[in-house]
């Protein structure tokens, strides 16, 4: 990975000026810029031996309102932590942070008043009915009998469980009980839903169902959506994301941002004789391309992929290599993700080991054989 | 619930908005209430859709009022306990009763912060302290009515169907239900593994029972046995129910049980001892709870 220029410039454009950094600039306004904004957020939890474990080290994070807005990032890198700093459900060790307009640490009720909340694990009371679930929910957060019984049929209508409100919760399945529980994280029309990882665990039918209600809720209400995923599809799909690795964010932007400035497309020529096909590409490409082999084949990347491929198997038919397939894809989160953080969020170890960049000469002929 | 909605019809509560944060919301007062109401609502309804369990709960003290009460009422002569034994195990049993439904809120306590479900409760916007204190009256609301059940069998150990006997005993499992379910919940809260909760629970449970006097009379223990009894909640309940009895059906009274230096202490002192330690019980409790992460 080479250094290339204009490669933080999304992440600092998206950072705003110091303008709302005044430590009541968000109080005072009557409707606040950002939904969420935190500045230098910490989370530290004494841990085993007098030593100190950072969830969280410092987080600058602004999600505008009406935004869907993904987190990214490989299991535990502070996500549940994050969301549940933001719900002033614990308290931040430093920093600051503003949820719909009120402070978490000064005016926690006000916050979680305004917010929802889907749980990674879920917490429902199976012995009881959707209906009543929803019910306890409502009461709880204050709702009058009546409001509460309304507003349980209206979200339930919304989720598409009404046929199943009078069903115990344990009879519901997987996806039937995420989508009770975002009726449930509903029910006090929460200006930000904060969803971790919503989707996990459940079957593709049923985590595109969820998204379905999400983009109708954000089209309908122009509610703020808080997703943290290790799903890259999900987050392609939101309006902005942030990749947050070890408790830092590493990168913050649109998708498209953050791809376009990783810049390069993805080439990956498969040939019958890979290692000197290797060396004709080095030559050919531009210089300071990073190209690699692996069983994949022999992959680079450069700008405009697409129209690098002619030249590369004209270069390579010109040493008697025959092409057997060419292809560029353009960056995705994952190339993103690997950017920044030396490893694909699918194989998220504890220790970064990229393979694609040190091609071993065992796969190449393996490969290359006949 | 679907006649409860006339009661809170006539209450300006912002009806028809749809954000209940909206520039009126209710009261903070009024919204604690309804947070607690809310998870008493929950216990009940718990109660009401788990009926096998309910059942299941309720025939442990039957069978140790029939069984062992009859059992043993044909050995022990009228005249030791100044009652027949069931009429004299009635309060005991009554305190079996309520005993483990108010030690159950704790355990759920406990099993409410694995499954997540206290999560989802801490995000309400309420006092966490209002959330402890809605799980001390559901527990106290579930034990009564489990109580109250078993009032029931009073005919069957010759007590006479009085009102206000009736009451008094219905009041006494109230007061011992409410301290047992505070002392669950501060356990519950200190302790946080149910691991060790349920090995305390098994270590002191009968040993507790035992020193109740609700199977035998207090007196024929031991001198230090006694003084452990006089510190033991479950003593104090079963004294309050036995001295309710012996008020209104005098013919029925029990031998004397808690003592205080060897006397007897007033009965109004009693329950005020039992309603303190409850309350210091919730306070601790709700100390504790109040501790976020």
């Amino acid at each position: 990975m080479q250094p290339r220029a204009g490669d933080d410039a999304p992440t600092q454009a998206t950072l705003p000026t110091a303008a709302r950094t005044g430590p009541h600039a968000a109080e005072s306004a009557p409707e606040p810029a950002y939904a969420i904004s935190t500045r230098g957020l910490v989370k530290s939890y004494p841990g085993p031996d007098g030593t100190t474990t950072h969830a969280v080290r410092g987080l600058d994070l602004d999600v505008g309102q009406g935004e869907t807005f993904a987190f990214l990032g490989p299991n535990g890198a502070g996500k549940s932590t994050t969301i549940a700093l933001l719900c002033a459900l614990a308290r931040p060790t430093a920093g600051r942070a503003t949820v719909a307009g009120a402070d978490v640490l000064g005016e926690p009720d006000q916050v979680r008043r305004q917010v929802g909340m889907l749980f990674q694990h879920s917490a429902l009371d199976t012995d009881l009915t959707a209906e009543q679930n929803l019910h306890i929910h409502a009461r709880l957060y204050g709702m009058s009998r009546r409001d509460a019984r309304r507003r349980a049929t209206e979200t339930l209508e919304a989720v598409g469980l009404t046929d199943r409100r009078r069903s115990p919760v344990r009879t519901l399945s997987g996806g039937m009980r995420r989508r009770l529980e975002l009726a449930r994280g509903l029910l006090h029309a929460p200006r930000i839903l904060f969803l971790d990882e919503p989707t996990t665990g459940l079957d593709p039918h049923a985590r595109a169902q969820v998204w379905e209600h999400l983009r109708a809720l954000r089209d309908r209400q122009g509610t703020t959506l808080f997703v943290t995923t290790h799903y890259l599809e999900e987050a392609e799909n939101c309006d902005r994301l942030a990749i947050i690795d070890g408790g830092r964010l590493v990168a913050q932007g649109t998708p498209f941002a953050l791809k376009d400035a990783i810049g390069d497309d993805r080439v990956v020529l498969r040939t019958s004789d890979d290692p000197s096909a290797h060396q004709v590409v080095r030559r050919t490409a531009p210089p300071g391309t990073v190209t690699a082999l692996d069983t994949e084949g022999i992959s680079l990347r450069v700008p405009n992929g697409s129209s690098w491929i002619p030249r590369l198997c004209a270069a390579l038919e010109a040493h008697g290599i025959p092409v057997r397939s060419a292809s560029a894809t353009p960056p995705t989160l994952d190339d993103v993700f690997f950017h920044h953080t030396g490893r694909s969020i699918h194989t998220a170890r504890p220790a970064p080991t990229p393979t694609t960049t040190q091609p071993t000469a065992t796969t190449a002929t393996t490969e290359g054989g006949p | 619930m679907t006649t409860s909605a006339l009661k809170t019809a006539g209450v300006p509560d912002t009806p028809g908005s749809p954000d209940p944060a909206a520039p009126a919301p209710p009261s903070r007062l009024r919204r604690e209430l309804r947070a607690v109401h809310a998870l008493v609502h929950r216990d009940l309804l718990r109660l009401s859709t788990q009926r096998t369990h309910t059942a299941l709960m309720l025939i442990q003290p039957v069978l140790y009022l029939f069984i062992l009460g009859g059992g043993l009422a044909a050995l022990i002569p009228n005249s030791t306990l100044g009652v027949g034994y069931q009429t004299y195990l009635f309060p005991g049993v009554l305190m079996m009763t309520v005993q483990t439904p108010a030690i159950m809120v704790g355990i759920r306590l406990i099993t409410d912060r694995q499954s997540g479900y206290l999560r989802e409760l801490l995000m309400a916007p309420v006092r966490r302290s209002t959330l402890l204190l809605g799980s001390c009256a559901g527990g106290t609301t579930v034990a009564a009515v489990q109580g109250a059940v078993l009032l029931a069998l009073a005919g069957a150990v010759g007590l006479p169907y009085d009102p206000l006997l009736l009451a008094l005993l219905l009041a006494g499992m109230v007061l011992a239900s409410f301290t047992i379910t505070a002392l669950s919940l501060a356990l519950a809260v200190t302790l946080g593994r149910p691991e060790v909760f349920h090995m305390l629970l098994g270590l002191v449970m009968m040993p507790l029972l035992f020193l109740s006097g609700g199977f035998f009379p207090l007196e024929s223990l031991p001198g230090w046995a006694r003084s452990l009894a006089a510190l033991n909640p479950l003593a104090y309940g079963v004294d309050l129910l036995r001295r309710g009895i012996t008020l209104r059906v005098p013919d029925q009274a029990a031998v004397a049980g808690l003592e205080w230096f060897g006397r007897q202490p007033p009965l109004l002192l009693e329950a005020a001892a039992l309603l303190a330690t409850g309350t210091a019980a919730l306070l601790w409790a709700a100390h504790r709870f109040n501790r976020p992460e």
